[in-house]
């Protein structure tokens, strides 16, 4: 990620230092990760020391300071969904990305992550793809869904 | 300033207003002892080993007397049976992090805390945060701070900056309970290479 689109995103928020994670979260929902060269310049511009960044991303599971992929599949084994067969489900995305849960692929398309509830039980097992929820998986489904990203 | 007048321990103490319960039985040479304390510092409240029972409004409670300002006729106890159990329970607790500190040994001595009581979890940081708040209000230089949360929180340098700040400083290794800090620094020494090849830091 460039500096200026993080200039930008930074003076959009007038580069108050109240606004921190407000700016962390965009350039996490742009870039899929946050490099440390980004953080620096974040510290940097909202004269915020770079112990209490490093501290608040490291905080929250919604920041990642590794590179994600261009799209983030969760997939649920909450309860619900764990009784219904999302770990055979969750095998088999992995079978098909040849990537384990918490990973990326090589190539930065998917990142793979189990969740433990994304709040619609009766749609189980369920499977979101960048936010869009895929309700009633099954290991046979799985690879229509993902041959839809790019 | 306004005066309030609190019993602790049975004895009448003076304080002003704003002061906390830990600053009032000092300044009357009450002691309480305390792990994430310190003069320059604002108060914490981190360590949990300076709780005292005070009574008010008719009751008893426990509060951390490092955060907990006087007030008017407040009665408080620094030793009781309930304090001493649950100072010995936060003890063994934090032994089985830094089973070897001396500051916990003393302490566990005087309570009777059994460092082997639970399984040992060494990482040797009690998360006192004397050395990250040291580094940010004192020395302003924030070199130390900490990463993650939970069971995984832990002390961290920043290298660009400890490889400027710390090496003529290192006013925070003293004050670490443990020397937890000192390790991570060592570590973080050795991990570090400067971006450009410059002098190598003497000693």
């Amino acid at each position: 990620m460039e500096n200026e689109r993080i200039d930008q995103i930074i003076d959009k928020h007038q580069s108050e230092a109240s606004s921190l994670i407000q700016v962390l979260l965009e350039i996490q929902s742009e870039n899929h990760w946050l490099p440390k060269e980004a953080l620096e310049r974040v510290s940097e511009k909202l004269q915020v020391p770079l112990t209490r960044v490093q501290h608040i991303v490291t905080f929250y599971k919604a920041f990642s300071l590794v590179p994600k992929g261009r799209h983030e599949i969760h997939i649920c084994v909450g309860t619900a969904c764990h009784v219904r067969g999302a770990t055979r489900v969750l095998d088999n995305v992995q079978d098909l990305l040849g990537i384990k849960s918490g990973e990326t692929d090589l190539d930065l398309k998917f990142s793979l992550e189990t969740v433990n509830c994304v709040g619609c039980c009766a749609l189980g097992p369920v499977m979101d793809v960048d936010g869009k929820i895929y309700g009633n998986m099954a290991p046979s489904k799985t690879a229509d869904v993902i041959k839809n990203y790019e | 300033m306004r005066e309030i007048l609190l019993q602790i321990d049975g004895k009448e103490v003076k304080a002003r207003e704003g002061m906390t319960v830990l600053e009032a039985a000092r300044s009357a040479g009450i002691s309480i002892p305390t792990l994430c304390h310190h003069e320059k510092l604002e108060p914490y409240g981190g360590c949990r080993i300076c709780i005292v029972e005070v009574e008010v409004r008719g009751g008893t409670q426990i509060v951390v007397s490092c955060v907990y300002p006087v007030e008017q006729n407040l009665v408080v106890r620094t030793r009781s049976e309930k304090i001493d159990r649950i100072r010995k329970m936060i003890l063994e607790l934090l032994l089985a992090h830094a089973p070897d500190a001396f500051a916990l040994q003393d302490l566990a001595k005087e309570y009777g805390a059994d460092k082997d009581r639970f399984e040992k979890e060494a990482s040797f940081c009690i998360h006192c945060g004397l050395c990250v708040r040291y580094c940010a209000e004192v020395k302003k230089k924030n070199a130390v701070g900490f990463v993650d949360r939970g069971t995984r929180r832990e002390i961290s340098f920043i290298p660009e900056i400890a490889s400027k700040e710390c090496w003529n400083c290192k006013e925070c290794f003293p004050l670490c309970p443990t020397e937890a800090l000192q390790a991570a620094f060592v570590l973080t020494k050795a991990l570090y290479s400067p971006p450009h090849p410059g002098p190598e830091p003497r000693g």
